[in-house]
């Protein structure tokens, strides 16, 4: 792996992640990290589907009519996420019912169409296929951390183990209910990413606009 | 070869490409989503009715961790029960029978009023599977397949009687997309576990049996008639009541419990 490969792969970790820096695919961000077990399938999903459709993309960039270029992702995409959903369904049964329809929903991912968009139109099937990798990377890192936040402090277990134990069992810990809603979850991103700019502040954005204090003499 | 050359030879954006990207890239997409779908179907079908067969142990108390399902679900006999008269009914294979799909099709179900719809099912389909668990020919449990609208979804699970018909066996849901962590904890143990021992009518024969908005303040005798609700899910707890009035009162399975009832009470 020469160092410009190294750079796609770990550059979405943290320096350009999809989540804290992009703040795309954060509905599922929100949906599926209640508890780490599903987050972790959905992690592996959107792998798949990553992977997969930069490469797909990638390899037919050369004859796609720009006119539909957006329509011909969705369907590879949308056929992709569809096989993923049936090879869950098939092989991890258990966990992708807790997924319910969040699978489906990697269709809408905004991460998947904007890496195929942004990445794979433009460069050769090695890279588009590291691009999927460090991307679905830099969506999984955040995923775990909320997720783990989530599940170990509004149910005091991570991945169904119990780590604190909870009042209702004859333990010390009252779980946090408000980490098992969605809010929780704008929460810890939000805290991430205020985190993460405040380490590396060439993240941060400049203000669109800015007021100016303005003295009525001034206008006048 | 000369043809396929030409087209992609062609300049991405004229039509005759356009049209044929697009018709190329249908075709090869939806022969993979069938492939995938036919291939894996066997296997989805046998976690499906594994998955059916585990929910329904579940419900009846008989699944331990190692309990091996197939095994286990030998003691239970599946029939087919028509609701209107509550008749077993030998007609309909209960190994095929599929009351979802009965419950689409004009010919085996009938549309509810909005009135008699508590449940939130809106078609009723005129037959239903119960399961007899049996220990040789002793009846010891029945279990009755119950749906019914919560906040976003049908919950679809299985309700087990003990043989007075009255007292609850076991609760479980086996498929719903209510909200995780709210709504979803219609699948905690530790909630369901409260269904075990309650009775669903009282000393008149009323169906009093109940989801209450937050904790059961209900001592003596009503204490039997009455489930904590769950916490933040107000709706999903209603969904649960309402969905058990339904399916245990005249709509639901309430002929058949009466038919039942006699039989016990004859023998």
């Amino acid at each position: 792996m020469n160092s410009i490969e190294k750079k796609i792969v770990l550059d979405p970790l943290i320096d350009d992640n999809p989540i804290t820096l992009q703040i795309l695919g954060i509905c599922s961000a929100l949906a599926v990290t209640t508890s780490l077990g599903p987050a972790l399938l959905m992690c592996a999903a959107v792998t798949a589907v990553l992977i997969l459709s930069n490469a797909a993309v990638s390899l037919i960039r050369h004859h796609v009519p720009s006119s539909i270029r957006i329509i011909v992702m969705m369907v590879i995409i949308a056929s992709l996420v569809i096989i993923v959903d049936q090879v869950l369904k098939a092989y991890a049964f258990e966990l992708s019912k807790r997924l319910t329809v969040f699978v489906g929903l990697i269709i809408t991912n905004c991460i998947v169409l904007g890496r195929t968009e942004a990445f794979a139109m433009k460069n050769g099937v090695r890279l588009s296929i590291l691009d999927g990798l460090g991307n679905a990377l830099g969506y999984s890192l955040i995923l775990i951390i909320v997720a783990v936040c989530r599940e170990l402090i509004g149910s005091g277990t991570l991945l169904g183990y119990e780590i604190l134990p909870l009042v209702t069992a004859g333990g010390w810990y009252t779980p946090n209910g408000l980490m098992l809603l969605a809010p929780s979850a704008f929460f810890i991103i939000g805290l991430l990413i205020w985190g993460i700019r405040t380490w590396k502040t060439a993240q941060v954005e400049k203000p669109e606009y800015q007021i100016h204090e303005v003295h009525r003499t001034g206008i006048v | 070869m000369n043809v396929l050359s030409g087209i992609l030879a062609l300049p991405n954006d004229s039509k005759k490409k356009t049209l044929v990207v697009a018709l190329v890239l249908s075709l090869v997409c939806s022969m993979l989503v069938s492939v995938s779908a036919v291939m894996l179907r066997p296997l989805q079908t046998v976690n499906a009715t594994v998955d059916r067969q585990r929910n329904i142990l579940a419900a009846a108390d008989l699944l331990d961790e190692d309990t091996d399902v197939t095994d286990a679900f030998s003691r239970i006999e599946a029939h087919v029960v028509h609701l209107e008269s509550g008749e077993f009914s030998d007609d309909i294979d209960a190994a095929s029978f599929d009351q979802r799909r009965a419950a689409r099709d004009p010919a085996m179900s009938r549309a509810l009023a909005r009135k008699q719809d508590i449940a939130g099912i809106s078609r009723l389909a005129d037959y239903a599977t119960v399961y007899l668990v049996k220990d040789g020919d002793a009846v010891e449990q029945i279990i009755l397949p119950i749906h019914g609208y919560g906040l976003w979804s049908t919950l679809y699970g299985f309700i087990a009687l003990e043989p007075d018909l009255n007292t609850v066996v076991g609760l479980k849901y086996y498929e719903h997309s209510e909200t995780a962590g709210l709504g979803a904890e219609v699948d905690n143990p530790a909630w369901l576990s409260q269904w075990k021992g309650r009775r669903i009518f009282d000393a008149s024969g009323e169906l009093v049996l109940r989801s209450v908005k937050g904790v059961s303040l209900a001592t003596g005798d009503a204490a039997f008639y009455e489930v904590d609700g769950l916490a933040g899910a107000t709706l999903t707890s209603d969904g649960v009541t309402n969905m058990l009035h339904f399916w245990l009162g005249e709509q639901g399975f309430g002929p058949f419990l009466v038919k039942i009832r006699k039989r016990v009470g004859s023998s």
